[in-house]
């Protein structure tokens, strides 16, 4: 028997968000007394690295440190609302609810810093260092931990802001079907090479390579860690993921984690990647969202490259080796391959 | 069957615990000591989360039982993290975005230090051959093998 090379390739377009919209999501910034700004959320970090992402979108916004914000994401029964961490939309969604926030927490910083420095708040810039400044006179600045402080025990006043995203629901016309179902959209196209062994069935993929458009990235090396973290996982549903695999019996399917096939790092294959940027229009600085969609492409390029090598359509996902072999049965080349033998 | 007082090295330190028979490590070392660094994930040595060192060996803490250690030493997570900062294989997975949802962790980062500790030049193969009982979901362990790459490099120029 032999071992038949394929290649298959499949695109996809992701709509961020739920289907048609209405999926609100709220954060809550508030400064401590000396400086660090909390943003209250009920958005669940599911190490998809969302903390991450939104600290940097809410310090770009407030025009302070990094390590001056803080995440706190921890009860969900009494945080703000969020719609939950699904369908990609935790970016997009809650980083636009956080630059709201952020802009009203940014005045209300600034108006401090005006009493401080005796200037107009329009006067005020932030170095992003950690210091409020005077345009012009950057000597006179004040540095946000002293502005907290004055805030909470010299003015009584709060450093904090309300922010809130939802696209509004979209109806459906009854009688076109018109409606408008996405806020943005990202795409992605994927190649996938395979080498199926004809004597066994079993799958090796090769490589996947991959070409992503997610609109601005907030943290490329978090987009590629879902690049190739969903890559895996996709190769992980088009291969062996399945409670019902092709068994004699329902005897044979796995009964419990340690029997349920997934790939390990042998099965890993060539993973490249390049990313492009085309900002969307309505993301939190042109971002669209990347996560889901990472595992979709895959899954058709895998079984489009086994379909190529083997010359039999495959129809059904997860290509066992139990479907290999049933289908090799019916294909041309493997019995070119028995006739050039005989 | 009548609990019984279990003895051995933690982290450098003795310890004793009274447990019923066939108590796993796993749940002395969470629900007794509330060392909860070691994870609980499948409970049938599936998973590979809950690895600890026994006398430098990594071993299933969930399908071992504690009376099985007795006298031997024990080194979890906990045992390897300094007071400050991190362990360098920590860090290296820290620098080489190696963690994402974080629940694998802890069992990889044992296995790998047990590799290290006796091969410290290991070949990517050797390293996947060494982690190929730990199930990761998230990262596609390409993450992992590099970092595991750059623990070895630095704790060779330590």
């Amino acid at each position: 028997m032999a071992k038949l090379r394929g290649t298959g390739i499949a695109a996809v377009n992701y709509p961020t968000g739920m289907n048609l919209g209405g999926d609100p999501s709220q954060a809550l910034i508030h400064a401590t007394t000396t400086g660090t700004f909390v943003i209250s959320l009920s958005s669940t970090d599911l190490g998809q690295g969302l903390k991450t992402v939104i600290a940097q979108i809410g310090a770009e916004t407030l025009g302070v440190p990094f390590e001056n914000v803080l995440i706190d994401t921890a009860d969900t029964d009494t945080g703000p609302h969020c719609m939950g961490t699904f369908a990609s939309r935790a970016t997009h969604r809650v980083g636009n609810a956080v630059i709201m926030a952020a802009k009203e927490a940014r005045k209300a910083m600034l108006e401090v810093a005006a009493e401080e420095l005796e200037v107009s708040p329009d006067d005020l810039d932030t170095d992003g260092k950690g210091n409020i400044f005077v345009k012009g006179s950057p000597e006179r600045k004040i540095d946000i931990t002293s502005l907290a402080l004055a805030a909470h025990f010299k003015y009584g006043r709060t450093i904090s802001g309300r922010g809130m995203y939802i696209k509004p629901k979209s109806p459906v016309d009854p009688e076109t079907g018109k409606m408008d179902p996405d806020s943005t959209e990202a795409h992605a196209c994927v190649v996938a090479e395979v080498e199926v062994d004809t004597e066994t069935g079993e799958v090796t993929v090769i490589s996947l390579k991959s070409a992503y458009e997610v609109g601005r990235q907030v943290n490329p090396a978090l987009v590629h860690g879902q690049i190739v973290g969903g890559a895996f996982m996709g190769m992980s549903h088009a291969l062996y993921e399945t409670t019902a695999p092709y068994y004699p019996s329902p005897d044979h399917a796995p009964g419990s984690f340690s029997e349920y096939i997934i790939p390990g790092p042998h099965e890993l294959p060539h993973i490249e990647s390049v990313v492009l940027e085309y900002p969307s229009v309505n993301g939190p600085y042109g971002v669209k969202g990347v996560g889901e969609m990472t595992a979709n492409a895959p899954i058709p390029a895998i079984v489009n490259a086994v379909s190529n090598a083997i010359g039999v359509r495959l129809t059904e996902y997860p290509i066992t080796p139990e479907k290999i072999l049933r289908a090799l049965e019916k294909s041309p080349k493997v019995k070119q391959l028995a006739e050039n033998r005989s | 069957m009548p609990s019984r007082i279990v003895a051995f090295n933690l982290n450098g330190r003795d310890v004793e615990v009274m447990v019923k028979p066939l108590t796993t490590l796993q749940t002395v070392l969470r629900e007794h000591l509330h060392l909860t660094a070691t994870k609980s994930g499948c409970r049938q040595g599936g998973c590979g989360t809950c690895t600890v060192l026994v006398n430098g060996e990594p071993m299933l803490s969930c399908l071992l039982p504690v009376e099985d250690i007795a006298g031997q030493k024990v080194v979890t997570l906990e045992g390897i993290t300094p007071i400050e900062g991190l362990h360098p294989i920590q860090q290296a997975f820290f620098d080489n975005y190696a963690i994402q949802c974080g629940y694998c962790s802890p069992g990889v980062i044992m296995v790998i230090k047990a590799l290290l500790d006796r091969n410290p030049n290991p070949t990517r193969q050797e390293i996947m051959d060494a982690i190929a009982g730990n199930v990761c979901r998230c990262t596609g362990y390409e993450p992992i093998l590099r970092a595991a790459e750059d623990a070895a490099r630095r704790l060779q120029s330590a």
